[in-house]
């Protein structure tokens, strides 16, 4: 074949592919949104015909829009409400994608040790009833580091965030005084502390505070370099968050049918507890057929190719035995 | 320049595409020597050579500028009506009490808007504080005192200020004003002014009056470069006249100038305000982000813009939506109420006088 028929071939089908194209709208969550785009974008190279839009406009504004039906597909970091699932015209499936591990930075003057947090410490510091890092609590699991007599300010996020979702509905399981007076959710009303806006706002203010802690998304700690302590798990050992833990934390859980599932302080000796999924929102009865049955092509491409791009970019991938469950439910479920 | 508009876009006068061009030079000459002798011996040219021109275009040009001033009005009804539209929900769980709720849970769905409207008014207070006397200082040295040279340098610096985005300032006000504030300023003022109460309570960097601090920054720009507009236009015959009855320097710029410009000048810190009120970016940044009313300046507080900016996207409740969009209809409110106060206090100066310089 000579040259320039190459070409013309190329033009043509390029001119066929952009007649033919179809874009699929999504919006939803910002956690996972690197990792999306790069699977969208995967996706188009292998299938042409099919443009993802997504746009991260936050989990509650995907929740949104996927129920007003505005979007071929939504995201978010948090599951839908049963109240939320009773409003909606769409009914949805929840498609964990990949998971999010949250994890305690902290700035404490002298101490260049890994710390160690049980859940009571972690709740204390919280709901400010541990106020000084020389507390007993904190000298007695970590007898190796000599805690300054400096008080704790407890930094937060400001933004409503999938973030603060993980890490309260984790206070809420292990602390019943924390579920009674704060509980969970993307904002709540913190018993103390100062508020930053987004990981890098938080991890600004740890850096700026002598004696501050908070928490922010693994990603950014480890994509910063952040130090960051260990958590104790429901198995009674002291595990740091990485890929593998948070990986962990997702197969010792048993799923449900519908996948709105919390996997915060999950079973398993090697499980980081304060780990999530994320989920996609995809329509089951979808009004477009066409558009539906490429949205319900591509997620399952995900699942199929997508996993093992997700720890190139420090997400952590669905266990294999989830990935198989969630195929099965995809097929079965959306129409 | 708006009388020789209509002539000059007149479809009717195809001979007199070069009227334009020796029109110009003339009218800017003319601004130049506030004189208005060149400006209307142009227009009875333009008169002359087509006398049916003026009528019809004339209409047309009031209509239309009717409707961009309409639009105004029609842009604050539409946003008013918005924003009461969308906040029936929380205005009818919460009524006015709303206003004066110190509670905002998102968990329980309880809310009220006192610590972020009480934020937005003491940091935007503060703000003003600090930046009004500098902006003046600024505006006066440039204006009467500074040397030419230097003049160029200042004023360019000023609107420099300006340009910077706010982002910018909030991440200069976290990494290079908070510790600042932290490890000396705060500190000393807890010694020195403890006793008032306002400097009180553990030391963050963050929190009010940090978010005072960078506000202030950010509006002396504003204020200063407008009072520098005002007092430039201040005629140089009032200097003289007052400095010729035997003035000092400093009794002529207070008498002659401040006083002459004091509308225009009030005019600028307006302005400055309302980019106060309404600042999010760089205030969330460093105001730590707490709805706590707190009489230390010290402690973390919260406006309603950032609040805003923080918890809209991923609010998903319709209650907390709603409260979230009331949140903003009080912002309105109050930067209405503000700016009516800020108008009611320049016609009780001036006693309704309208014929002093403005901005």
């Amino acid at each position: 074949m000579n040259r320039s028929l190459k070409i013309l071939i190329c033009v043509f089908a390029l001119t066929l592919g952009a007649l033919a194209q179809t874009t699929l709208n999504g919006a939803g969550a910002t956690f996972p949104y690197p990792i999306y785009s790069k699977w969208f974008s995967e996706y188009h190279n292998q299938h042409s015909d099919v443009q993802v839009n997504y746009q991260s406009i936050g989990s509650g504004g995907g929740i949104r829009q996927v129920q007003a039906g505005t979007v071929d597909f939504g995201a978010t970091d948090g599951p839908m409400s049963d109240e939320q699932i009773a409003a909606s015209k769409v009914k949805v499936l929840h498609v964990p994608t990949v998971l999010g591990a949250v994890v305690p930075a902290y700035n404490i003057p002298g101490v260049t040790q890994e710390v160690k947090f049980t859940p009571e410490i972690l709740a204390g510091i919280f709901m400010g009833k541990i106020s000084n890092w020389n507390d007993a609590a904190l000298a007695k699991v970590n007898p190796d580091i000599k805690f300054p007599n400096q008080n704790i300010t407890v930094v937060h996020r400001s933004d409503g965030s999938g973030t603060s979702y993980i890490f309260t509905d984790y206070l809420s399981k292990i602390s019943a005084d924390w579920q009674g007076t704060t509980g969970k959710g993307t904002s709540v009303k913190w018993p103390v502390g100062v508020g930053g806006k987004g990981n890098e706002g938080v991890a600004g203010m740890i850096r700026q505070l002598p004696g501050s802690i908070g928490y922010i998304e693994l990603i950014y700690a480890l994509q910063n370099k952040i130090n960051y302590g260990s958590v104790k798990n429901s198995s009674g050992q002291f595990v740091k968050a990485s890929l593998e833990s948070t990986t962990a934390a997702a197969a010792g859980v048993k799923m449900p049918a519908d996948f709105r599932v919390s996997i915060t302080n999950p079973p398993g000796k090697t499980a980081y507890p304060i780990a999530s999924f994320t989920w996609l929102l995809i329509p089951t009865n979808p009004a477009d057929k066409t558009k539906g049955k490429m949205v319900k092509d591509m997620v399952l491409w995900a699942l199929d190719n997508g996993e093992g791009m997700a720890s190139g970019l420090s997400y952590a991938p669905l266990p294999k035995e989830v990935i198989d469950k969630v195929k099965a439910a995809v097929n079965q479920q959306v129409k | 320049m708006s009388d020789d508009a209509n002539p000059l876009n007149s479809p009717e006068s195809p001979e007199h595409t070069q009227q334009p061009m020796t029109a110009i030079p003339t009218l800017a000459q003319a601004a130049t020597e506030r004189k208005t002798f060149a400006v209307s011996s142009a227009l009875a040219r333009i008169r002359q050579s087509h006398p049916r021109s003026s009528r019809i275009p004339d209409a047309v040009f009031k209509v239309l500028i009717l409707l961009t001033a309409a639009s105004v009005f029609a842009i604050v009804v539409f946003v008013l009506w918005e924003l009461i539209d969308k906040s029936r929900l929380s205005l009818h769980q919460f009524g006015l009490g709303f206003f004066v709720g110190h509670e905002w849970d998102p968990v329980n769905d309880q809310y009220g808007a006192m610590p972020f409207i009480y934020g937005t008014l003491v940091s935007s207070f503060l703000a003003l504080l600090m930046a009004v006397p500098l902006s003046i200082g600024v505006a006066v040295y440039v204006t009467e005192m500074c040397p030419m040279r230097l003049r160029a340098i200042i004023s360019f610096l000023v609107e420099l200020l300006a340009a910077i985005p706010s982002v910018i300032y909030g991440l200069w006000a976290i990494f290079v004003l908070a510790p600042l504030l932290r490890d000396y300023v705060e500190p000393f003022l807890a010694k020195t002014l403890g006793w008032t109460g306002l400097f009180t309570g553990p030391v963050y960097g963050i929190g009010m009056l940090a978010a005072g601090i960078i506000l202030a920054i950010m509006i002396v720009p504003i204020i200063a470069s407008i009072t520098r507009e005002v007092l430039t236009a201040v005629p140089q015959n009032q200097r003289e006249a007052v400095l010729a009855l035997g003035a000092t320097r400093w009794e002529m710029i207070r008498m002659g100038v401040l006083r002459n410009a004091r509308i225009g000048i009030v005019g600028g810190i307006i302005l400055g305000l309302g980019r106060a009120l309404g600042e999010t970016m760089a205030v969330t940044m460093v105001i730590g982000n707490r709805p706590e009313v707190s009489k230390s300046l010290f402690a973390p507080g919260y406006t309603m813009a950032s609040v805003l900016a923080n918890e809209f996207t991923e609010a998903t409740g319709d209650l907390y939506l709603s409260a979230l969009i009331e949140i903003g209809l009080a912002l309105f409110l109050v930067t209405l109420v503000v700016n009516a106060l800020a108008r009611l206090l320049v016609w009780s100066i001036t006693g309704g006088s309208t014929g002093r310089v403005r901005a």
